[in-house]
């Protein structure tokens, strides 16, 4: 049985490959036509309707269909899924806390752009500003940028010496207790009762936003997808540069990438940092669009299932994490009835993987290669067994 | 800052840092002895311990114990509990052994993907404890039916009573049973592991596994024998867990878990001896920290000390190493 999916996976794999080679090996116009191509399908997408493949209950509308709420997740999440790659994937430092730096952004846009938050009403008490004033959203998307990183950079800095295993739960431990301080700070953060009205692009939420309401996500979710589109461009462009470089040579052997001049630590934390500024730039967009957030939102299953995304699809490749996103984002959604059972369903797809198919479904050729060379170091000296 | 609580009662908060330290030091036996011989940490552990805390669960409620038996019905009820939750903890540790980490390790797969399958283990049996189970068995436990991943009740075993006073310091019953069993536990597997002959072959094997096999170690099943033993351990965690809080849950493990890997780190992951200092010392500062801010900001503590620690001395207060450690 298991022989028989390693076969099937072996196939499906090569074709896979074949189809990346073939997309590589096309004319520069064709391959920029497929892009194209591409782009404006995924503008398009909320506009569709698939029977059964779009088909999602909604709570808040009698009869209607979430696709474009489902879709915003999705976007979401990929975003995640990229920003983490940057440091599962690229650098390979297991991060367990990343539900964190999500949890940073999104209260950096709750606690500087809501009027119901008290760091807004200090301020307002402190310089004598009128009762409805906030930073606009806009600033505090730079905020969130500018904060997560530094928490990304101050986290880092002390722990990115530790061994791999070691950061896994330091991180984890990170995470929860941004969650705690969220959770008990009740001067600062309002505590459980959480943070409300938080703003959108247009300013706070309300029924008279022509585009970013409450009720029609589509325009939510454009914007997403407009963040990922451009992360994943300047992503890639980073990976292909002397930092990507870099950073696959302190993943495969830290050791030697030292002895030829690279510093493993810098590389590392600026990986932390760029890692950590897409975790708030997501976690930005889900406080903005959702209009409300508590600590609770914040757990540590969530960070758990940022790690499944990226490791199921593939950790490494931008096109895997982003599958792996999208898969773990719409099935429970697809498939309510059964949604209770997503923990245990996430639980099995991560052991099955890692068992399986170490380099997840869309795999990294280079990641590929490492582990098979993994293993034949095993069969070249069986004493070790 | 609650000084003078801190001060006027600092008898007594030792003493229940203590007790709750030794339950640490209980679980952080199971990191350290895996960690001890493969270099991994076994992210997993802590739903061992969860699965004995049901197992202790099932059987109490099967022999239909109520709260507060006769003393010699309650002696043969902790004992019962014990045995099962051994059993149940340390089939759990072998099972994970056998279908997560041996495919594994046989390719030679880097930490990370190790780490990545414990949590993947781990997340499955937090679900099938939170979801499957008061499905299923519902009928039999009652107490748990209908509460997926809600707080279950357990029979009161034993009544916390004031043993004896020492000046404002009031030690419980129940303490005193806590802290002495993990006691008796430790020093059990501290011989087994020092003077045995099963002892030596885990000693070697964590020295130099290749040196061990050549001298007829058999490494696989020193594996099993770690595996087996951290999940006894957890299994007694478990029982006097039960008995001290009577309560569980399918996400119990998490925090414990994290604290007890503290522990183990704290003193010296891979040093028996070590996870049971760090197990006291933590439930001790713990304790204290938790007086002098507030009992909300408990778990900080104990991952501040874990981040301080891995910082300043990764190898802990003991140092590392299974193989060297004071025999």
């Amino acid at each position: 049985m298991i022989d028989k999916l390693r076969d099937a996976n072996a196939r499906r794999a090569t074709a896979m490959a074949g189809f990346g080679d073939r997309m590589r090996a096309l004319p520069k116009w064709q391959r920029m036509l497929g892009v194209a191509a591409l782009i404006a399908f995924l503008y398009y997408l909320p506009l569709l309707g698939i029977p059964g493949l779009t088909w999602l209950r909604t709570d808040s509308i009698e009869g209607g269909s979430n696709w474009a709420g489902v879709l915003f997740t999705c976007a979401v999440y990929v975003l995640v899924a990229i920003g983490l790659n940057v440091v599962i994937g690229l650098a390979g430092l297991l991060d367990l806390g990343y539900i964190g730096f999500f949890a940073i952004g999104a209260y950096s846009v709750g606690l500087f752009g809501s009027l119901n938050s008290p760091v807004v009403k200090w301020f307002q008490q402190q310089f004598d500003l009128p009762p409805t004033w906030a930073v606009t959203w806009a600033v505090c998307a730079i905020l969130a940028l500018v904060l997560t990183m530094i928490s990304g950079v101050l986290l880092g800095w002390p722990t990115l010496r530790l061994r791999g295993d070691y950061l896994a739960i330091v991180t984890m431990g990170f995470g929860e207790i941004i969650r705690i301080i969220a959770r008990n700070a009740v001067g600062v953060t309002n505590g459980p009762q959480g943070l409300s009205a938080i703003p959108g692009p247009e300013g706070p939420p309300s029924a008279d936003n022509e585009v970013f309401g409450l009720i029609d996500v589509k325009p939510w979710y454009w914007l997403a997808i407009t963040f990922v589109l451009v992360m994943v461009f300047a992503v890639r462009r980073l990976e292909h540069s002397r930092v990507g470089r870099a950073w696959l040579a302190v993943r495969e052997d830290e050791d030697a990438a030292a002895v030829m001049g690279v510093y493993p630590f810098k590389f590392k934390l600026w990986a932390f940092a760029i890692g950590a500024a897409l975790g708030g730039l997501s976690g930005l967009l889900f406080a903005s669009r959702y209009a409300f957030i508590d600590p609770t939102q914040f757990n540590v299953n969530l960070s758990i299932l940022f790690v499944a995304m990226v490791v199921v699809g593939g950790s490494g490749n931008m096109v895997g994490v982003s599958l792996g996103a999208v898969l773990l984002a719409y099935l429970p959604e697809r498939f309510r009835e059964i949604a209770d059972y997503r923990w245990l369903a996430f639980g099995l797809a991560m052991v099955l993987v890692m068992i399986l198919r170490p380099q997840g479904l869309v795999p990294s050729r280079r990641r590929t290669r490492e582990l098979r060379d993994r293993a034949a170091e095993v069969k070249e000296a069986p004493a070790h067994v | 800052m609650n000084f003078d609580d801190l001060i006027g009662h600092i008898g007594q908060h030792t003493v229940d840092g203590l007790s709750k330290g030794a339950i640490y030091a209980l679980i952080a036996l199971g990191y350290t002895l895996v960690y001890g011989v493969l270099r991994l940490i076994n992210f997993a552990h802590s739903e061992v311990f969860m699965v004995g805390t049901f197992a202790v669960l099932g059987v109490w409620t099967a022999l239909g114990v109520e709260n507060n038996p006769p003393i010699g019905q309650a002696i043969l009820f902790l004992l019962i509990g014990f045995v099962v939750a051994a059993i149940a903890s340390g089939g759990t540790a072998l099972a994970i052994e056998r279908i997560a980490y041996r495919p594994l390790r046989r390719k030679n797969a880097p930490p990370l993907i190790f780490l990545i399958t414990a949590i993947g283990v781990s997340l499955i049996l937090v679900e099938v404890f939170g979801l499957l189970l008061p499905d299923l068995l519902g009928k039999a436990i009652p107490s748990m039916f209908g509460r997926a991943r809600q707080i279950v009740g357990m029979p009161t075993i034993i009544q916390q009573e004031t043993l004896f006073t020492i000046g404002n310091t009031q030690i419980t019953n129940v303490q005193v049973i806590v802290v002495v069993s993990a006691l008796v536990m430790m020093a059990l597997l501290d011989w087994f592991i020092n003077k045995t002959r099963y002892g030596r072959g885990v000693r070697a094997v964590a020295q130099n596994p290749e040196t061990a096999a050549l001298m007829g170690v058999n490494q696989e099943r020193v594996i099993m024998l770690i595996f087996v033993l951290g999940g006894i351990m957890a299994g007694a965690a478990a029982l006097l867990w039960s008995m001290r809080f009577g309560i569980t849950q399918n996400s119990i493990g998490f925090v414990l878990g994290l604290k007890a890997f503290t522990a183990a780190v704290l003193g010296g992951i891979g040093n028996l001896r070590g996870a049971l200092l760090g197990g006291l010392v933590l439930g001790v500062v713990e304790v204290y920290g938790a007086t002098l801010f507030s009992s909300q900001w408990e778990d900080v503590i104990a991952f501040v000390i874990l981040i301080v620690i891995l910082m300043f001395r990764p190898t802990g207060l003991l140092g590392e190493s299974l193989g060297r450690a004071r025999a």
